[in-house]
């Protein structure tokens, strides 16, 4: 693998300032009080609303979001000016399906280490509860014969084509969660994975079990205090991760059933990410920004790397992309603090950590001599995951950075590293150190 | 062809196809208003262009901010008989039919407000043609003054659009967008500015027959159909004014019962009926009312400060009102209370205000995006206004102040809603004691407009007109008031209150306390609004006025309140409330009411205000007038408590009062001030 030189290395120094996010919502079978510019809206209203600048004083707005609503075009702009950046503003929406969020922090990065941007609004949304249901091919055809049908005789064949099957609705979330080249749903793709890592189905509860207590110590210790409250018009509140089960147990989750592989399957809706609603940003700034405004300095963003893999095992993606960018940055294992590492599934997580020290994987499809020294489990996804915090996948990549990069503050650490796995078979990760 | 614009009230020019543009543009004005010479020169005009023979005649303004936004109500003071009024009335219509009887089409180009007698104006027109946008509004408002439309626009648009619409614009005074007018049938197209000129052009170049109203519409206006219509709004109006107080509405429906077959017979009476109406006393009254407000307006119009940022601390029901309205009226406004919770709720208020008066879904959304819930006070470093609505406690108050103050900007405005704590009692905790002054809303906030501005010698007077200047802003009505205990309206207000206490305790049905109130004219009866504001703050207010002034608390508050029985919120007071409702109970048999009653309530009343005058809680007898009608809805076609005083005889009044006294003891006892009421004129409209 030939070494390159990122930008961010090389170029000016790219720091983190201020960040906050919603809480995440868990999608209740309906869509949320919530569309995803509400949720990108509230979030960072009382991030701007505390920052000693204005908010015409960005240089651009990036937003990543997989599914923004049809009144949502271009959301980043849509927020942006929501927000009051101003007319002036320049804002784009990436798309990187589930590390949307982490493109925007990547793009957002980039800018700053070039010298084209000084100081950058960054951030990843999502409302899954809010994904469009669509009329049918079929359904859609028949509309546009009934709408050309001028006369009445016409008008009435036309009618006598319809077919209840036309109304069967298209869910975009589940086609969005459905890789179109391989035809597997993301939980398939989780299936694979633990087929190829004979990883057991009390492996991945326990695992997802430890997420819950995880993200409930965190509750309790106040770790998680870049959320914001969003209120709703009709009086409600939301001040914390709904999708924590505190009374969740191994027994509970061993009589879940298989949700993708019925009936023999493992993956079930107790170890994977839930469907959920958030939003979360972060404040990018280069030095002159630090210096113009005062601005305290969370952490600096080092490197990312993106990689491609497999559509069909797409949740070792994190692993990909992780693996050069240690090597690239001299980095062993345990000389980073803490790891950040996209819960799509409990057992794409577990196939990971089993793929990083496998000596003939890192051969065969790294091309590496050795395999890597273990991640400590103690400090990947200390305070939960996506299996208990969920995943609404255009905002978990710039959660889990901006998440990191508190905890590292927190425990007075230096290096971490935030990854995820990417559905149709890529992975990106960030490298990031606390600036003391 | 052109003439010099800058030197005429109205003006002509005729462009290229010989289409002939009349503009209003009122000379050192920013608003057309119909004044009587305003009148003659467009008589003058129209004479003109009959002879001129155009192919067409197109009417605009040059004002930004509407058409024309009505006659002239100062000149309606000034009319001393009703034969001098059916004679101005009688010219303005004179004018119009010259108007209607133009043989080339005409259309009326409205932007802005088109309001009274500029839309009777537009009415004559063959066309109209309207701004699509929310600013502009198209309304015959003149109910309000206590008249109806006299320039014939009660003929001309019962004939237009049909009894129904007709009789609902002029009935309620409400205004409508250009969008609802067109719907209506009154305006022929609806466009946005940069189409206005060429539809205008389109109707004239290609006339086609103008708007005639549909068969339904006519129908209304049949002669077998007219009863049972008039029957109709007459319930209708009866339900929010009485015939008694209010004839105009009234005067309006039988003037279209009798004549709706005859539009000649019609504008007639029309005049007739004007005339009569504008000299008596309510729309005297209503039109002082009117000018007061005007008054007041012009007191938030004398600075050019204008607020940004507003930070509310305390999310209750005062300041969650408060801090909703500010961000419909455009203010980005930061809520702050001690959590989530508490703020919630005013979140949830302020939805339910903007969904009721924007409507559309962005708007709404623009106005709950202003609207940022704080509950760590972030924004208190960058507001211009910073308002404090904590509950009425000077300690906490102070030590939120001593908070406060070093995080505020050195410039901005450090208000407080309370609404009777003295602001000598509140400011000893701040560096800059000066900058502490009173800005005392009324609950309802979206529906009270007054804001009394409280100020002492103490306060700087620049904050002061700051302070005035924000509430002109936020569209409210701001009166300047001494920080003396209950300031005036709530002072005014507590006696009255008290002694409708008093006299439930005595055994008087509440209900019928309230009727009397009522009758009289209020908005809302004594025990009914005791009840709204809460026991529990009355009495906290009674007792604060009560270290002040010699005001016996009754105990029957005392009681009511000890019982929980709050009021409103608690769904029993004076009455038990169902749904919200009162459940007012219907008088024992044999019940005869006594003409005590009214006079002990209004007596108290009076003699506070007589009492506040002599003290110059405000600056004049006409501050005192408006601040009672738009602080507490005092009977408006009375024209304020020392109008009324001064109509009925100030000696009369006194006269009752020793009665009282001799009766029921000092609270009765006349203030000295009476003294030199009894010589009292009112700076305001007479007679």
């Amino acid at each position: 693998m030939a070494e390159r030189i990122s930008p961010l290395a090389s170029g000016r120094p790219v720091y983190i300032v201020d960040g906050s996010r919603t809480p995440f919502l868990r999608a209740r079978g309906k869509p949320g009080a919530f569309t995803a510019s509400d949720l990108a809206f509230q979030a960072g209203r009382a991030l701007l609303l505390r920052q000693p600048f204005a908010p015409q004083e960005f240089d651009q707005v990036i937003l990543g979001c997989v599914m923004p609503g049809p009144s949502e075009a271009n959301i980043a702009r849509v927020v942006a000016l929501r927000l009051g950046c101003g007319e002036s503003m320049p804002a784009w929406t990436v798309q990187r399906n589930c590390a949307s969020g982490l493109q925007a922090l990547d793009s957002a990065a980039r800018a700053v280490a070039s010298g084209d941007s000084d100081l950058i609004l960054a951030g990843g949304v999502e409302s899954m509860s809010h994904a469009p249901v669509l009329l049918g091919t079929a359904m859609v055809a028949w509309l546009g014969q009934l709408s050309q049908a001028r006369s009445i005789p016409a008008r009435l064949k036309t009618l006598a084509r319809f077919r209840p099957a036309f109304m069967k609705p298209v869910i975009g979330l589940r086609q969005g969660l459905t890789d179109p080249i391989v035809e597997l749903n993301m939980g398939q793709t989780a299936e694979i994975l633990a087929h190829r890592f004979d990883i057991s189905r009390e492996s991945m509860d326990a695992f997802a079990l430890r997420s819950h207590q995880r993200l409930a110590r965190a509750m309790k210790a106040g770790h998680l205090n870049e959320i914001e409250t969003i209120y709703a018009p009709d009086g409600t509140f939301h001040d914390v991760d709904d999708g924590l089960r505190s009374d969740s147990s191994l027994e509970k989750l061993a009589a879940l059933k298989p949700v993708f592989d019925r009936p023999f399957g493992k993956v079930t809706a107790g170890n994977s990410a839930q469907i959920t609603d958030g939003a979360a940003w972060v404040i990018m700034a280069s030095e002159l920004a630090v210096k113009k405004f005062d601005l305290p300095v969370m952490g600096q963003i080092l490197d990312t790397q993106w990689a491609g893999l497999d559509p069909a095992q797409m949740g070792l993606g994190p692993v990909y992309a992780m693996a050069p960018l240690v090597q690239r940055n001299h980095l062993k294992s345990h000389e980073v603090d803490y790891w950040e590492i996209n819960e799509a599934f409990a057992v794409q997580v577990q196939a990971c950590l089993r793929a990083w020290q496998d000596e003939t994987f890192c051969k065969n499809e790294l091309g590496l001599r050795e395999a890597f020294d273990p991640i400590d489990e103690d400090r990947l996804n200390v305070d939960g995951g996506g299996v208990s915090i969920g995943h609404p996948v255009g905002a978990s990549g710039a959660r889990i950075v901006l998440h990191l990069v508190k905890t590292l503050q927190r425990t007075n650490s230096r290096r971490g590293v935030a990854s995820l796995c990417i559905g149709g078979g890529q992975g990106g990760a960030m490298l990031v150190e606390r600036v003391a | 062809m052109n003439r010099d614009a800058g030197h005429h009230d109205i003006y002509t020019e005729v462009d290229q196809d010989n289409v002939a543009w009349l503009h209003f543009a009122k000379h050192g004005s920013s608003t057309n208003v119909l004044s009587a010479s305003v009148l003659e020169d467009f008589y003058k005009e129209l004479l003109d262009l009959a002879e001129r023979a155009p192919r067409g005649l197109v009417i605009l303004s040059d004002k930004s901010n509407g058409f024309i936004a009505g006659a002239d109500v100062r000149e309606f003071t000034r009319l001393e008989n009703r034969d001098q009024a059916l004679e101005a009335i009688q010219r303005g219509q004179e004018v119009f039919d010259r108007l209607a009887a133009l043989p080339f089409p005409t259309v009326a180009l409205i932007h802005g407000f088109c309001l009274g007698g500029g839309l009777e104006l537009a009415l004559a027109c063959r066309y109209r043609v309207s701004r699509d946008d929310p600013s502009t509004r198209l309304g015959l408002p003149e109910v309000k003054l206590g008249i109806h439309p006299g320039f014939g626009g009660s003929a001309r648009l019962t004939h237009l659009v049909g009894a129904v619409h007709a009789m609902d614009l002029m009935l309620s005074g409400r205004t409508v967008d250009g969008r609802t007018a067109a719907r209506m049938g009154f305006v022929d197209h609806v466009v946005p500015e940069r189409h206005l000129k060429t539809a205008a052009r389109a109707l004239i170049l290609q006339p086609g027959s103008a708007h005639r109203a549909s068969k339904l519409q006519t129908m209304s206006n049949h002669a077998w159909v007219r009863p049972g219509l008039a029957r109709l709004f007459e319930h209708r109006v009866a339900r929010k004014a009485s015939r008694d107080h209010y004839p105009a509405p009234y005067a309006l429906i039988e003037l279209w019962q009798q004549h709706a077959d005859q539009q000649r017979s019609m504008m007639h009476a029309e005049a007739e009926s004007v005339a009569k109406l504008i000299v008596g006393p309510t729309a005297q009254n209503l039109i002082r009312v009117f000018l007061l407000q005007e008054q007041l307006k012009a007191l938030g119009r004398g600075s050019d400060y204008k607020a940004r940022h507003v930070h509310v601390v305390g999310a209750g029901l005062m300041g969650g009102d408060i801090a909703a309205w500010c961000a419909l009226r455009g203010l980005r406004v930061t809520l702050q209370d001690q959590s989530a919770e508490r703020i919630a709720p005013a979140i949830k208020r302020a939805s339910q205000l903007f969904s009721r008066r924007l409507k559309r879904p962005r708007p709404i959304q623009e106005a709950m995006d202003r609207l940022a819930p704080d509950p760590k006070g972030v924004g208190i470093g960058t507001a211009d206004v910073v308002i404090e609505a904590i509950f009425e406690d000077a300690e906490a108050k102070r030590s939120l102040y001593a908070m406060l103050e070093p995080r505020m900007r050195d410039d901005a405005i450090l208000a407080t809603n309370t609404s009777s704590i003295p602001l000598a009692e509140l400011r000893t905790a701040l560096r800059t004691p000066s900058r502490l002054v009173g800005l005392h809303f009324f609950n309802p906030v979206a529906k009270m407009q007054l804001v009394e501005i409280v100020r002492d010698e103490n306060t700087d007077p620049d904050v002061v007109a700051r302070a005035l200047a924000f509430t002109g802003l936020i569209d409210r009505l701001p009166l300047p008031v001494s920080s003396t205990p209950g300031f005036l309206v709530n002072r005014i207000l507590l006696p009255y209150l008290l002694e409708a206490v008093e006299l439930e305790s005595e055994g008087v049905p509440s209900p019928e306390i309230d009727r009397q109130a009522l009758q009289f004219g209020m908005p809302l009866g004594p025990l009914e609004l005791a009840d709204t504001v809460g026991l529990d703050i009355c009495l906290h207010v009674a007792e604060i006025l009560g270290r002040h002034f010699a005001v016996a608390v009754p105990q029957r508050l005392r009681a009511l309140v000890a019982q929980g029985r709050l009021g409103r919120k608690s769904g029993r007071g004076f009455y038990r409330y169902r749904k919200g409702e009162p459940v007012k109970t219907s008088l024992p048999k044999g019940y005869h009411s006594n003409p005590d009653i009214l006079d002990r309530l209004l007596l108290r009343m009076l003699n506070e205000t007589v009492a506040c005058l002599r003290e110059n809680v405000v600056g004049s007898a006409d501050h005192l007038d408006a601040g009672m009608v738009y602080g507490t809805g005092f009977a408006p076609f009375r024209g304020g408590p020392l109008h009324y005083i001064e109509t009925t005889g100030a000696d009369v009044i006194l006269q009752r009062l020793h009665e009282l006294e001799q009766q029921f003891g000092e609270r009765f006892r006349p203030d000295p001030g009476w003294e030199s009421v009894s010589g009292f004129t009112n700076s305001g409209i007479r007679k």
